[in-house]
């Protein structure tokens, strides 16, 4: 346990001091510290899942704090929760059927009893969603009560158990094991997705970018770079506008990347994307975050690049892997959504210092130079979103973050606040 | 996201090289001023709050996220609290980062914390030498790989500065840190430090560059970081930075990458007492040892550092600003509490409770747990955590630290009030106020403007020479009165009350508690410059008033330099002096000159030995033997005036004993034809003037002056030449002594 301490105390520290930089490796280190936290919890012989979710929720409120403008920290606690949930729900749906299986006939051999012993990890999630009709009728009692349900399905679960008597111990014991085992590859399963997750949107390039287009980004991402470069090496031949994207001018960046990769490249400054729009065929963009309602928190000057592509009729398609989908909205107080960096990147101290000057007048410059890092861009301007399970519009994102989290998580953030 | 992989990589090789040899830091924890008083009578500099976080965690924060890994932190007075809060703080924990404490009790100036550091034997390689009390967020990994080049090269270059550009606008300066103003010479090609002055050591500004210094150096660039009181030296810079194109200011942020040899430099030299005073002045002036000391110049990062109350209140401003990104208050670099930024710059922290009523305003923090009143106003300001704030409070530009009570109707301008303080229902604080731990103001009392309050009485005036910076500094060396007070005051309660009835008759108006110090050395001119209120208009305008005359005075001395603007070689020191003299030491000059003459004419001195003496003094003031003949003719001609006569002819008689007796003086000093011609010329402002009595007899005396053989037959008729175009009003002398330019004119011409 103290290692683990260790571990997420330095993960912290990095997170507070902005160390990591980009979601992807964020989410990324956020699972395998999770994953780690999970494999060194000591669980209980009841409600084990009650104790991970607790144990990860836990951890989950501090990182969470500890860099609220990453939003990805907080999507892979949740998703994190979510997979144990499913996980416990899944065994659980196993344990009821093998009941079944004793107590009825044979008969239902034929239906999920039989497959779930074969192989009951893969098909965890399926299993769930089946599961979910008919072990958790929602019921008035428990949404009353608010008791929760993690506690509300082990309990059925023991009662059964208990009906079976003391036969069941030893089966019970590797169940602990199971889950742990089970949570932990799921875990796996969703760091190798984080990683994959450039691949899996590359790969939906060629369906998107056709023969001489004309395709205008701004700033610099990942996820743009590789997208564009999976279209070129299927040897399609389009042109890439970019915009340098003030004040961090990751443009410039980008522009050398895909020129070194040999796209024809044009770099244009951010005012002139208006000017340009009339000869760009699509609006490629990486995104920082996908809120609920399929808003999308991007770098500063996105919304202005929306809405040109949307006076010209352009494709606007933002290219997000799952990670960055947050199940919260926009408009939620608790969400911090922006972030003003240093005045430095827009300004050199030493030219403005005459204009900064505290010491006369009434003691407050009148110069303030505000430097925010998002931008947020509605629902409604955005196209398409393509993530590593392919494209959507933006109104199905609820869709999807129902698929990804449990509603029962969403508010991590707010019993920390609570607790505070 | 490609250029933070690529940062994120350059990043990781520099720890690679900095995990061979992990980078050490010295921080003085004492800054051995006492600037901050009396509030650092009860708790160190580096504890104090900045924008409600203690300014020690800014400084290790930086360290920390620069790469630094091993910290030492040297403390002396208060030791046992910085000791606390650091075991409190956590800083302890961080992985990769420790933090060791060396204490001492006797340690009075920087120099010996650093000798004490290195009988310790613990720094094993280059170091970062700060004081607690820096708040920065550059980047060391350039600057010390910068270090560490130039060492393999040159093993003599043992420290390296880091330096930050600056508005070359005086008066910003002045109003920005409020430090004392400084002078740098670097050679823009190595970035090496060939001059530091400061302003203090040089009350009348007498910086001389060598000349070797210049001559070999033909691109040298100078800054000059004004900040206090003078202005005197911008005219060097001015000057300088026309000479050579460049006209650079800067801030020095007492950053400094030094090796090892620093720390034995310090223990060899055990006068060295200040970092910058003794330390860098000695190893430039030293040049049998050859060592060198280099900058490095910081653009887009903020480095500074909290000297004065003044540089206190600009760089809370700056880093409510976010110039310091990431050491600001809503992100949680160290043991601070979340805080949300809301629109204009205001920052919150939770468990706020804020009247409907209450404004406000841009560019606040207010801590955990304050409650604000009804119509209670705040802009520019920071509220610490746990406040009481009554209603209809106005509170502008202030610094409001821990657990204050403020009652209703108070009204606060540009004041920093600490921990514990009171303030009684309608009291006012003027601007530049600073109230210390606990103090009670009383019920609708008026703090003056600049006050200093304390629960301790003044310390009683001591030598107020340089060595008291050093010397009462710290804890240990408080005279015992205050320390009884201070155990009076954190003893028993019993102590505590009868401390108060003594209040009764308190400075502080009813119910108040605490004494008013008296304005400090500087004396109440300098209050406004070092205190958190903004400077006023009319001392600013006075600033500005003069800066124009020094403008003023550099533009006229432009004239001295060549019309390029290129000075010839060997001729920087003729050329800055002039000008130098122009203004101040021309009228010593001139009345050492006279007193001097009429010693001699009254002690019937030897006409030699009194040509001997002007010679030496026009040497030592560095004028021109034109000068001389000026300025020893007025009291010449006033010596005459003064002797008895009732007509124009009897002081013609005595004017021609005078100079009769003189002439000598005047044929040695005014050979050249120049000098003559200004002899002329100084004559006939003299008749014009302040002697109207030699008006009628001025052709007399002038050829008086010619046969002599003072005035040479080609001056005059230079001067008559000269005067040619000159207005009517100008020519009136030439008129007078028509005849006798006439006469000269004539025999000239018969010799030809």
């Amino acid at each position: 346990m103290p290692d683990v301490q260790a571990l997420v105390n330095e993960f912290l520290n990095k997170l507070k001091k902005r160390k990591i930089e980009g979601s992807q490796a964020t989410a990324k280190q956020t699972a395998e510290l999770l994953r780690s936290v999970i494999s060194q919890q000591r669980v209980p012989r009841t409600n084990q899942a009650g104790a991970l979710i607790d144990a990860v929720r836990a951890i989950g409120e501090q990182l969470i704090v500890a860099n609220p403008i990453e939003l990805a920290v907080g999507n892979i606690v949740r998703r994190v929760l979510h997979i144990i949930r499913e996980e416990d729900l899944s065994l659980t749906t196993a344990a009821v059927a093998e009941l079944n299986l004793s107590t009825v006939s044979d008969d239902d051999d034929d239906g999920g009893g039989g497959d779930q012993d074969d192989r009951p990890v893969l098909s965890a999630a399926a299993v769930a969603a089946a599961a979910r009709n008919t072990l958790r009728p929602p019921s008035l009692q428990m949404l009353l009560e608010g008791a929760p349900d993690f506690v509300a399905v082990p309990r059925s679960s023991s009662s059964g158990g208990d009906s079976e008597g003391k036969s069941k111990s030893m089966d019970r014991n590797s169940r602990t094991r199971k889950l742990k085992h089970d949570i932990i590859e799921a875990v796996n399963e969703l760091i190798q997705d984080i990683t994959t997750c450039h691949e899996l949107i590359a790969e939906q390039a060629v369906e998107h970018i056709h023969q001489n287009e004309v395709i205008l980004t701004l700033g610099s991402s990942k996820t743009v770079l590789e997208f564009l470069c999976a279209a070129k090496e299927k040897k399609r031949s389009f042109r890439v506008f970019v915009a340098e994207g003030a004040p961090r001018y990751q443009g410039h960046l980008l522009a050398k990347e895909l020129v070194a990769r040999g796209l024809q490249t044009t770099l244009i400054t951010d005012s002139a994307v208006f000017a340009m729009i009339s000869r760009v065929n699509m609006v490629i963009v990486g995104s920082h975050a996908v809120m609920a309602n399929g808003g999308v928190i991007a770098p500063v000057g996105m919304n202005m690049v929306a809405l040109a592509a949307q006076k010209h009729a352009v494709p606007f398609v933002v290219l997000a892997g799952s990670h960055k989908l947050c199940p919260l909205y926009p408009h939620n107080p608790e969400v911090l959504l922006n972030e003003l960096r240093s005045p430095s990147e827009l300004l050199d101290f030493g030219e403005f210092s005459d204009c900064l000057d505290f010491g006369s007048g009434d003691g407050s410059p009148l110069l303030h130079v505000v430097n925010p890092t998002f931008d947020y861009v509605p629902p409604k301007a955005v196209s398409l979103f393509i993530t590593d399970t392919g494209g959507h519009n933006p109104s199905y994102m609820y869709r999807l973050i129902a698929d990804y989290y449990s509603a029962d998580d969403l508010v991590v953030q707010r019993r920390h606040a609570a607790g505070n | 996201m490609g250029a933070q992989k690529k940062g994120s990589s350059r990043v990781s090789e520099d720890a690679e090289e900095l995990a061979r040899n992990p980078l050490q830091a010295i921080l003085l924890a004492d800054s051995f001023t006492t600037k901050f008083r009396p509030i650092t009578l009860e708790r160190p500099k580096v504890l104090l709050p900045l924008v409600n976080v203690p300014m020690i965690d800014y400084t290790l924060a930086w360290l920390e996220s620069a790469g630094v890994e091993e910290v030492f932190i040297f403390c002396c007075a208060h030791s046992r609290q910085v000791m606390d809060y650091l075991e409190s703080s956590g800083w302890h924990k961080q992985p990769n980062f420790t933090v060791a404490m060396i204490e001492s009790n006797n340690s009075i100036s920087a120099g010996d914390a650093l000798r004490l550091i290195y009988e310790r034997n613990v720094i094993h390689g280059d170091f970062v030498l700060v004081s607690g009390d820096t708040v920065s967020n550059m980047s060391l990994t350039h600057a010390v790989k910068e270090h560490k080049e130039r060492r393999k090269k040159d093993n003599n270059a043992v420290m390296t500065m880091v330096i930050k550009k600056s508005k070359p606008s005086p008066v910003i300066h002045q109003s920005r840190l409020g430090t004392d103003e400084l002078f740098m010479a670097i050679d823009p090609d190595t970035k090496q430090l060939l001059c530091y002055e400061e302003r203090g050591e040089h009350p009348r500004g007498a910086i001389s560059l060598e000349n070797s210094l210049l001559a070999d150096n033909p691109s040298i660039s100078l800054h000059n970081d004004k900040q206090a009181s003078s202005f005197y030296m911008l005219r060097f810079s001015f000057l300088y930075m026309q000479i050579y194109g460049i006209s650079i200011f800067n801030i020095d942020c007492y950053i400094d990458i030094c090796s090892q040899e620093v720390l034995s430099l310090f223990t060899d030299n055990f006068d060295y007492q200040h970092l910058r005073r003794h330390f860098v002045k000695g190893l430039l002036v030293d040049d049998i040892m050859g060592y060198k000391i280099f900058t490095h110049e910081i653009h887009s990062s903020y480095a500074a550092r909290i000297d004065n109350y003044r540089s206190y209140d600009t760089i809370s401003k700056d880093i409510i600003q976010r110039w310091t990104y990431p050491f600001v208050p809503d992100v949680r670099f160290s043991a601070n509490c979340t805080t949300k930024l809301e629109r204009e710059g205001m920052y919150k922290a939770p468990e706020i409770q804020q009247s409907r009523s209450a404004h406000i305003g841009p560019f606040t923090v207010i801590g955990k747990g304050t409650r604000i009143g009804d119509d209670s106003r705040i802009t520019h300001s920071v509220i610490g955590e746990g406040c009481t704030i009554g209603s209809n409070v106005s509170i502008v530009g202030s610094y409001i630290w821990n657990n204050v009570t403020i009652e209703d109707g108070c009204e606060l301008r540009h004041a920093i009030v600490c921990d514990g303080v009171i303030i009684k229902a309608a009291a006012t604080l003027e601007p530049g106020v600073v109230l210390s731990f606990k103090v009670v103001i009383g019920r609708g009392f008026v703090v003056p403007a600049y006050s200093k309050v304390s629960l301790f009485q003044q310390p009683t005036a001591q030598d107020s020479d340089e060595e008291l910076e050093y010397a009462d500094s710290s804890s240990g060396t408080i005279d015992p009165s205050i320390a009884d007070a201070g155990n009076k005051l954190n003893g028993d309660i019993v102590s505590e009350s009868s401390q108060m009835q003594d209040w009764s008759t308190s400075q502080l108006g009813p119910g108040g508690a605490g004494f008013i110090w008296s304005a400090c050395d500087g004396g109440c001119e300098e209050e406004w410059r070092h205190s958190v209120a903004p400077i006023p208009t009319d001392q600013l305008a006075k600033a500005l008033l003069a800066i124009e005359e020094d403008l003023e005075i550099v533009k006229v001395s432009d004239s001295a330099l060549t019309p390029s603007g290129e000075l010839e070689p060997g001729s920087d020191d003729d050329d800055s002096d002039n000008m130098d003299d122009s203004n101040v030491d021309t009228v010593d000059f001139e009345k050492e000159a006279e007193a001097t003459f009429l010693r001699a004419a009254q002690d019937n001195i030897a006409v030699d030995d009194l040509i001997l003496e002007m010679n030496s003094l026009r040497l030592s003031y560095n004028k021109s033997a034109g000068d001389c003949t000026g300025a020893l003719f007025y009291p010449m001609m006033k010596l005459a005036l003064e002797s008895p006569h009732n007509t124009a002819v009897e002081l013609q008689k005595n004017v021609a004993s005078v100079v009769s007796k003189w002439h000598k003086l005047f044929e040695v000093l005014a050979k050249e034809v120049d000098d003559q011609i200004e002899l002329i010329m100084k004559f006939e402002e003299m008749c014009l003037e302040s002697t109207k009595e030699f008006a009628p007899i001025f052709s007399q005396i002038l050829y008086l002056l010619y046969e002599r053989e003072i005035i040479g037959e080609e001056a005059i008729l230079r001067w008559d030449d000269e005067r040619k175009d000159a207005d009517e009003s100008d020519r009136v002398f030439v008129k007078q002594s028509e005849k006798f330019i006439q006469w000269l004119r004539e025999a000239d011409e018969e010799e030809d």
